[in-house]
């Protein structure tokens, strides 16, 4: 399936993250200041107070190297690693949304659907908060019309389902060679998330944190994007937008 | 020796069309906006072509020039030639949901329910917004027990039909109970008179059966001297009748004496009925028009027509009492159809056992 991201070899390993940040090559498109990739990877960072985040068992084996300690009734997250894994996925959020690609977000907690629809809307973005059906990205053609156009990132915000299971959106992500960007909790699988930020999906705090990080991510690319189109859009005048 | 073709079948069924599977027959807007222009065009030439302005040609004079210059005697209504501004002929299609960039322009496309979501997350919206309000309010400690109530009235939810023609997107039965639940939880707050309006909009106005009969009203003609009209029906007769308030008993049935044009005691009997029950035999004049049905069922229409005329004379009780009588009640047995494979309606052929 072709998307922003050009033709990505994926294979899928039952165990370990998908190692795609080396094998991704962006396409170029026509215009030549959207080829320059941003080398910075802190280009469109935010300096956000982080909190302690802790989740109940039942954990999973896999959440193991980004816990920082684990007891009985508590498991809490290394947020050093939590940083750093959530400036890597905010970075290719703004990417994606430079590059005007189509941002989808997934979460299936009831308390925080309308949060994460309001956020979508804000950014310019599409959201998907509610019961999620078989062929939405795997039957696409059929269910939408011929010629729709696929996400080119899909972000979740809570990777469970209702029932406490893996969202089936993961798997068809990956079927569809869909980066997926996904804050797990310490009882979620990160195995096949592209890029997994460990944290806490349950309080309205951290939420909150994650829809104004993103959200202002994805705004601050817009606009940088706006501001390089006028900038270069006149001693350009054949270049379309991608 | 003569060469027979072997393909006896014309096209294999691996390589015929399914044509079911394709769906209905979907029309692509320039058809549809060609199919606009030529409407146009053909309602100008019909109203040059009747004599009429071309500019206020409204649709009833192009249904009523379509009826007159193409007559059809087909029982049919829809089969009957027919000329209509194309949006009502051809199905609301949905129109392509994404730009020329094939970015959705609606943000909950990727759910597959766009109209319906984005309706329950604005009305969620709402409710988040009267709690946000009554927290407000409690803070300020000018929350009242016994704020300002909708008034309903007798009204009712929308029906599951009546949301999907709104939001023109088909809603599962779940869909439909999770919207009355919202609307419901919405209703129970007690500041939910802040969206009165949206609410109010949401709901069917049950339609006030009138059980009550519609009295003609009493005229005064030239003489100073009371009169009503009414008319009946029955099996095919319809009769008009104006009942004056004289003080004779005279009857005329189609300009001839009653006695004359019911020779038949038993119709006589029936227009005296309503006059006898309501006690007021001798006192008003009929004047009375019939045509079409056989003497019973004309004499029955009359019936009708003279109780519904006294009902402005007579009191409402005495009217109510005429109701109970089965005199105001129009009777709707007409002749039943002769059946194909039958002699009559309900009569079978003789049964034959061999």
């Amino acid at each position: 399936m072709e998307n922003i991201w050009g033709s990505v070899k994926s294979s899928v390993p039952v165990t370990g993250r998908i190692r795609m940040l080396e094998t991704v090559r962006p396409r170029l498109s026509s215009s030549s200041f959207a080829n320059r990739v941003l080398k910075q990877s802190d280009s469109f960072s935010s300096s956000a107070p982080f909190l302690t985040m802790v989740q109940c068992l039942p954990s999973s084996r896999l959440m193991e190297p980004y816990l920082y300690a684990s007891s009985l009734d508590h498991d809490v997250i290394d947020l050093d690693k939590t940083a750093e894994h959530l400036r890597l996925a905010l970075n290719v959020t703004a990417q994606t949304a430079y590059r005007s690609g189509i941002i989808l977000f997934v979460s299936r907690r009831r308390q925080f659907c309308h949060l994460v629809e309001t956020t979508a809307k804000d950014c310019g973005e599409y959201a998907h908060t509610r019961y999620w059906q078989g062929g939405l990205l795997t039957n696409a053609h059929i269910q939408y019309g011929p010629g729709v156009r696929l996400p080119d990132l899909i972000v979740f915000l809570s990777t469970l389902n209702n029932v406490f299971q893996q969202h089936v959106a993961i798997r068809d992500a990956v079927k569809m060679n869909i980066p997926t960007i996904g804050v797990v909790d310490s009882n979620c699988n990160p195995s096949l998330i592209t890029y997994p930020v460990p944290g806490n999906d349950d309080t309205p705090v951290a939420m909150e944190l994650y829809c104004r990080l993103f959200k202002m991510a994805i705004n601050r690319a817009k606009d940088k994007r706006r501001q390089m189109e006028l900038l270069y859009g006149l001693s350009e005048p054949s270049s379309a937008s991608s | 020796v003569a060469a027979v073709s072997p393909q006896i079948c014309g096209t294999p069924a691996l390589h015929r069309k399914n044509l079911a599977s394709l769906g209905p027959e979907k029309f692509t807007a320039e058809f549809i906006q060609k199919q606009i222009e030529e409407f146009e065009i053909g309602k100008r030439h019909l109203a040059n072509m009747m004599g009429e302005d071309p500019e206020n040609f409204t649709q009833e004079d192009i249904d009523r020039s379509i009826a007159y210059l193409f007559p059809s005697g087909l029982f049919e209504k829809k089969a009957r030639p027919l000329m209509k501004h194309p949006d009502e002929i051809f199905p609301k299609q949905k129109a392509v949901q994404w730009g020329p960039d094939r970015r959705p322009f609606h943000f909950l496309f990727y759910t597959g329910k766009q109209s319906y979501y984005s309706f329950m997350h604005e009305l969620y919206g709402k409710v988040l917004n009267i709690e946000k309000h009554q927290d407000r309010l409690r803070a300020k400690g000018l929350f009242s027990a016994e704020p300002k109530q909708i008034s309903l009235g007798a009204s009712r939810w929308l029906t599951k039909e009546e949301l999907e023609a709104s939001l023109v997107e088909t809603i599962s039965t779940q869909d439909y109970q999770r919207f009355i639940q919202l609307m419901e939880r919405m209703l129970s707050m007690p500041y939910c008179s802040l969206e009165e309006e949206f609410i109010l909009r949401h709901r069917q106005q049950l339609e006030a059966q009138s059980m009550h009969q519609v009295v003609p009203p009493l005229q005064k003609d030239d003489r100073g001297v009371d009169f009503s009209a009414a008319e009946g029906r029955r099996k095919t007769s319809k009769s008009s009748v104006v009942v004056r308030d004289c003080g004779s008993g005279c009857i005329t049935v189609n300009g001839k004496d009653y006695l004359h044009y019911f020779p038949v005691l038993q119709d006589r009997e029936q227009l005296m009925f309503p006059l006898q029950f309501a006690g007021m035999l001798g006192r008003f004049d009929l004047e009375c028009t019939v045509s079409g049905g056989g003497r019973s069922s004309q004499a029955g229409a009359l019936r009708l027509a003279i109780s519904r005329a006294l009902l402005s004379f007579v009191t409402e009780r005495e009217g109510e009492a005429m109701r109970q009588a089965g005199l105001l009640t129009p009777d709707p047995r007409v002749r039943e159809r002769k059946k194909p494979g039958q002699e009559g309606a309900r009569r079978k052929f003789t049964w034959k056992k061999r």
